[in-house]
């Protein structure tokens, strides 16, 4: 009798315990994965609901018309103010919410002429050097995102303690491009 | 110590020492460029780090034979580099066209094994985080990444000077990998007043430095060692030249 009557015991322990087990691995993983990444990264928008594909597919435009090599070449710089009131010079003052975003740019930003503060996705940490006069012969979208057919600027996730951002380009993915085409990989050609 | 790759291009500096007055303008401008922290209190040395430090030199004798020098020394960026065998996380390398001994802070653990394997004491450990006066952080300059606490650091020939300077060839479109002479000078040279040093490709032939290198007067710091450094001094003074390789006056006789 007592035999069984522990055999019993120890088989309900069990179960209970398999319970706990993938409860708390649940629990690990969904913290992990999660929360630990919603704690981590603050979320940010952008100044202005920009839509590339409004300026690339109806505007024609290409990338270059405003994102121009500073003179150094160490960057394809974001287009100043008075770039972007060229053509948004006055208020629409129409009703739908792209003309209202239109009108917010102009009113905010345009008619003082105050810079854009921008979220910049491929902001790098300084003591990388990249420079994009030595990538010329690459496409823009072959490293950045393909922004030209999203309507919505993406989330900028920007890490709380490195101030990093989340979807700048890591370093993985610019040694194996280096890699492949032979090209030195050593800690000088990309850090200072 | 056969490991280390011999490359097309190497960046070499020659000091001529009989020109250098030591007044010290190639530490100052290192200093800048490089976001070295202002020294408060420079016979400190635990709270002092120079890239670039003058040594003076005599020849020891009295008053009418009394000789002086001054040896400015940055990092040797040597052929074998004995602070690279001993990195355990390769956070220094010698692996780049040029020559030029790499120093990435972000990997260095700071365990400081480079600064002791270092026979020029070229290399240097933050051993507290660099404060700049309030107002003078507005002078930090892009070009170099400041350190912080914990890490070694080194001169590194102004390297980013180099990369402007390629950036600069392929914008002209003219070959980055065959920069002119002057393209690319570290800001000590650049700053010195008296023309003391001379920077260039040691293997162009067309550059300055690959004459003056070889020169009967030319010689390096603790040549016996065989750490192969791409710095060069010249002296036309014997003393001087001896003391580079630190003979002892014992040896000589012998």
């Amino acid at each position: 009798m007592e035999d069984r009557h522990s055999a019993k015991q120890t088989c309900g322990g069990g179960v209970l315990f398999a319970i706990m087990f993938i409860v708390g691995l649940a629990g690990a993983l969904v913290a992990g994965w999660w929360g630990f990444p919603q704690l981590l990264y603050s979320q940010n928008s952008q100044p202005i609901r920009f839509s590339h594909k409004v300026h690339a597919e109806a505007g024609g435009m290409e990338c270059k018309q405003c994102h121009t090599y500073a003179a150094s070449g160490q960057y394809v710089g974001l287009p100043s103010t008075e770039a972007c009131g060229e053509c948004h010079a006055d208020e629409t003052g129409g009703k739908s919410d792209s003309d209202k975003e239109i009108d917010k740019l102009v009113k905010t930003y345009v008619q003082p002429n105050k810079p854009i503060p921008w979220l910049t996705y491929q902001f790098q940490p300084d003591n990388v050097f990249f420079s994009h006069s030595a990538h010329t012969g690459f496409e823009c979208v072959s490293c950045h995102p393909d922004v030209a057919k999203m309507d919505n600027p993406p989330v900028y996730y920007q890490d709380r303690l490195s101030t990093y951002s989340k979807q700048t380009m890591r370093m993985p993915g610019c040694e194996r491009c280096h890699a492949e085409l032979g090209v030195n990989n050593a800690c000088y050609v990309c850090h200072k | 110590m056969s490991e280390f790759k011999e490359f097309a291009t190497k960046w070499g500096l020659v000091v001529d020492l009989d020109k250098c007055t030591g007044c010290g303008a190639c530490m100052i401008s290192c200093q800048v460029e490089n976001n070295i922290a202002p020294v408060v209190e420079a016979s400190n040395k635990l709270r002092s780090l120079n890239w670039m430090w003058i040594f003076e030199m005599t020849n020891g004798k009295a008053f009418p034979e009394n000789d002086a020098a001054f040896l400015p020394r940055p990092c040797m960026q040597c052929g074998k580099p004995p602070c690279v065998s001993v990195c355990p996380v390769v956070a220094t390398d010698k692996n780049e066209e040029g020559g030029i001994v790499s120093q990435i802070y972000p990997r260095c653990i700071g365990c400081r094994y480079c600064v002791g394997a270092c026979p020029y004491h070229a290399r240097y450990f933050n051993w507290f985080d660099p404060i700049w006066p309030e107002g003078m952080e507005k002078a930090i300059t892009p070009h170099a990444s400041t350190r912080p606490r914990g890490v070694v650091e080194k001169c590194t020939l102004c390297h980013h000077r180099w990369n402007y300077a390629k950036e600069k060839a392929r914008q002209e479109g003219k070959d980055p990998s065959a920069l002119p002479e002057n393209a690319y000078v570290p800001a000590c040279v650049e700053a010195c007043p008296t023309g003391a040093m001379y920077f260039g490709d040691l293997k162009n032939p067309k550059h300055k430095v690959h004459e003056l290198a070889k020169s009967p007067n030319a010689f390096r710091l603790l040549e016996k060692l065989g750490t192969n450094p791409q710095v060069y001094y010249v002296s036309a003074r014997e003393w001087v030249r001896k003391q580079g390789d630190n003979q002892l006056p014992a040896k000589e006789k012998a």
